[in-house]
């Protein structure tokens, strides 16, 4: 491992321990206000933690107890930071706003120059060079500040949510180019889209009231999610329980399903999770036996479009849901507030610990 | 189901160009007040210009003792205003950046001048530097003597207009924020490096603004300067002080010099109005939504 951070910052209930291979990327998702930024913050350098240590390469960036300890400045990191907006800066030509890097680290300004001419021709920005800022669309910000970024020749890549200011035409010729340029280099991403952890990271990490909640191979998280946040990726239905033998109890809900092919039998009377697609579930207004298949009561609380279904929300804060046609959801006359069966094939429920 | 899809589709955050709606939400008798409010410094100018002796003006304003006091008035206030500068730009980066324990009082402090009447000013000045002033020994010691020179008028120029360099600045340091500097030091630059290539040039709008207004004042300081620095023919007698002088026995020359000083108060508050020039030059081949970069661009606080 050449990146490593540990942190604690105690007045944002921010504790955080992450490491980095020396080329791997790192998409960091999470709810609004679960510490995504400050976790990037701390590691530029511009927020102080409590505690805690970070080291890449074997350069100490901190390491800080009570406040107290070695401490690099931001300058000296070489974590370059590319943020939602662009902030370029604004009296700067797109080519020296690309510069920047370089002359900071003492290049001499005709080399440098030189340097983000290559940078923004990597970004298929090269006929921007002499535009201000003020000049340039939302997109094509983003692609200078990415050569910016570049350009400083970071050991650690900073992105916090590179796409979400841009629109949708933007987005996908930025995440292209972002594919191609994060290849065979360190990064960390903060995105709340699951497409860029699938395209662009070869892990995410679920950052959940400061805390690390879960983490793993992109694939592997929607496959097998073990948060709620991580099913809601996934567009599963996530129930937390005890594992039986037969599949799980959660509360007064007993789920029937498939043990995952696990090496051996799942470990009985420990915490397990349930997750089945919602296009798995139907909905009944009478109860349903037969073969091996759950059926809960449940009072429907949301009735939303979804592509060619209709996607039917039930129980708690809506927290399963039920793709149907619309047919059938006419058939039964669906409406928030009525009580009907979900009804789940145990075949197509997976059953893993938590 | 996911967050993600409500939080991308929020659409882009650049703002498309759109005009200005037609309904002005203000009612009608506003305009009376603004009228009248507009008028009470309009109308003594108006006389004041009505009083002038036209055939006498050029004799009058370049008369010796005239062009004199005009000359050392606009030696001093460049002066002051270098200083209001050198010593400005810090503090308003130190009130707008750093953050320790009596930032507030400091603040009130470097505004007390604002709210001073002047000749109050002149006396502090004066208890300072004077001959049984606080550091008046010491400077004398050194074989300076400052009060009643034309290094007192410097000083109580500075004094009085170190505030208006301050909240321009730190106006404009505010409004830009603190983004900018921390992407540039994230991309190595070092503190120093920061402000010389991203802060400064940021709210050199707001730098030079603040810096024509602190010209303007020390251009009109009449009362500190006459309490500390006294008047002196050519060596302390600014113009303010000479039209004062005037007033006594040529109330001609007394008026023809005003109507220069608002002359050049004129031109020099036209400087620091016409501002910025507006961002909307995007050409149309990159302007579709061009973003609004340059917040700092405005960053005037007038």
């Amino acid at each position: 491992m050449t990146f490593t951070v540990q942190a604690v910052v105690a007045d944002r209930g921010f504790d955080v321990s992450l490491s980095l291979g020396p080329t791997e990327t790192v998409a960091v998702m999470g709810p609004n206000g679960a510490g995504k930024s400050t976790l990037l913050a701390v590691i530029a350098g511009l927020l102080h933690p409590d505690s805690g240590r970070a080291e890449v390469d074997g350069r100490v960036l901190f390491d800080v107890a009570g406040g107290r300890g070695p401490w690099t400045p931001p300058h000296r990191r070489g974590t370059a930071l590319l943020a939602q907006e662009p902030l370029l800066f604004p009296h700067l030509s797109a080519l020296d706003n690309v510069a920047f890097g370089p002359r900071s680290a003492g290049t001499p300004k005709q080399q440098a120059r030189d340097s983000a001419s290559r940078w923004l021709a990597e970004v298929e920005a090269g006929e921007l060079e002499s535009r201000r800022p003020v000049e340039l669309s939302g997109g094509q910000s983003q692609r200078v500040a990415v050569a910016r970024a570049l350009a400083a020749d970071p050991g650690l890549l900073l992105l916090d949510e590179p796409m979400a200011a841009l629109d949708i035409h933007a987005a996908p010729l930025l995440r292209r180019l972002l594919k191609r340029v994060l290849a065979g280099r360190r990064a960390i991403i903060i995105t709340h889209d699951i497409l860029d952890a699938l395209i662009l990271a070869d892990r995410v990490v679920i950052l959940e009231n400061g805390r690390i909640s879960e983490e793993g191979p992109t694939r592997d998280v929607l496959l097998r999610p073990r948060s709620r946040f991580a099913a809601g990726l996934a567009g599963l239905n996530f129930v937390v329980g005890t594992i039986t033998e037969h599949g799980l109890q959660a509360r007064d809900l007993a789920v029937y399903g498939q043990h995952d092919d696990l090496p051996g039998p799942l470990p009985i009377g420990q915490p397990g999770v349930a997750v089945f697609p919602p296009s798995a579930v139907s909905v009944f207004m009478a109860e349903a036996h037969g073969s091996p298949r759950n059926s809960f009561p449940v009072t429907i609380t949301d009735l939303e479009p979804h592509g060619d279904r209709i996607r039917v929300r039930a129980g708690e804060g809506g927290q399963l849901s039920a793709d149907i046609t619309p047919e059938s959801s006419a058939d039964l006359a669906l409406v928030p507030g009525i009580e009907v069966y979900f009804v789940i094939k145990a075949g197509a429920v997976s059953i893993y610990p938590g | 189901m996911t967050p993600a899809r409500s939080r991308t589709g929020a659409g882009p955050q650049v703002p498309k160009p759109r005009k200005a709606l037609a309904h002005i939400g203000i009612p009608a008798w506003i305009y009376t007040v603004a009228a009248a409010g507009g008028l009470l410094v309009l109308l003594p100018l108006i006389a004041m210009v009505a009083r002038v002796n036209w055939p006498q003006f050029i004799p009058l304003v370049t008369s010796d003792s005239s062009l004199t006091a005009l000359g050392l008035s606009l030696r001093t206030s460049a002066t002051s205003t270098v200083l209001c500068v050198i010593l400005g730009v810090p503090l308003a980066l130190v009130l707008a950046r750093a953050s320790f324990p009596g930032q507030r009082v400091l603040r009130s402090l470097v505004l007390l001048p604002l709210v001073l009447p002047p000749v109050v000013g002149g006396i502090a000045l004066l208890y300072t530097f004077g001959r049984q002033g606080l550091l008046g020994r010491s400077v004398e010691m050194l074989g300076l003597q400052i009060a009643f020179s034309t290094t007192a008028v410097v000083l109580a120029q500075t004094f009085v207009s170190l505030p208006f360099l301050v909240v321009s600045l730190e106006g404009a340091l505010r409004t830009a924020g603190p983004k900018y500097e921390a992407v540039a030091a994230t991309l190595g630059a070092r503190p120093g490096t920061v402000l010389r290539r991203v802060t400064l040039p940021l709210v050199l709008p707001g730098l030079a603004s603040g810096a024509v207004l602190s010209f303007a004042r020390s251009l009109g300081e009449f009362g500190a300067t006459l309490t500390f620095a006294g008047s002196l023919q050519g060596v302390t007698r600014t113009l303010p002080l000479e039209i004062y002088l005037q007033r006594e026995t040529d109330a001609d020359a007394a008026v023809a010099l005003s109507l220069v000083l608002v002359a050049v108060s004129v031109t020099v508050v036209a400087l620091a109005h016409r501002g910025p020039r507006p961002p909307g030059r995007a050409s149309a081949a990159g302007g579709e939504g061009a973003t609004t970069a340059a917040p700092a661009s405005r960053g005037g606080v007038l």
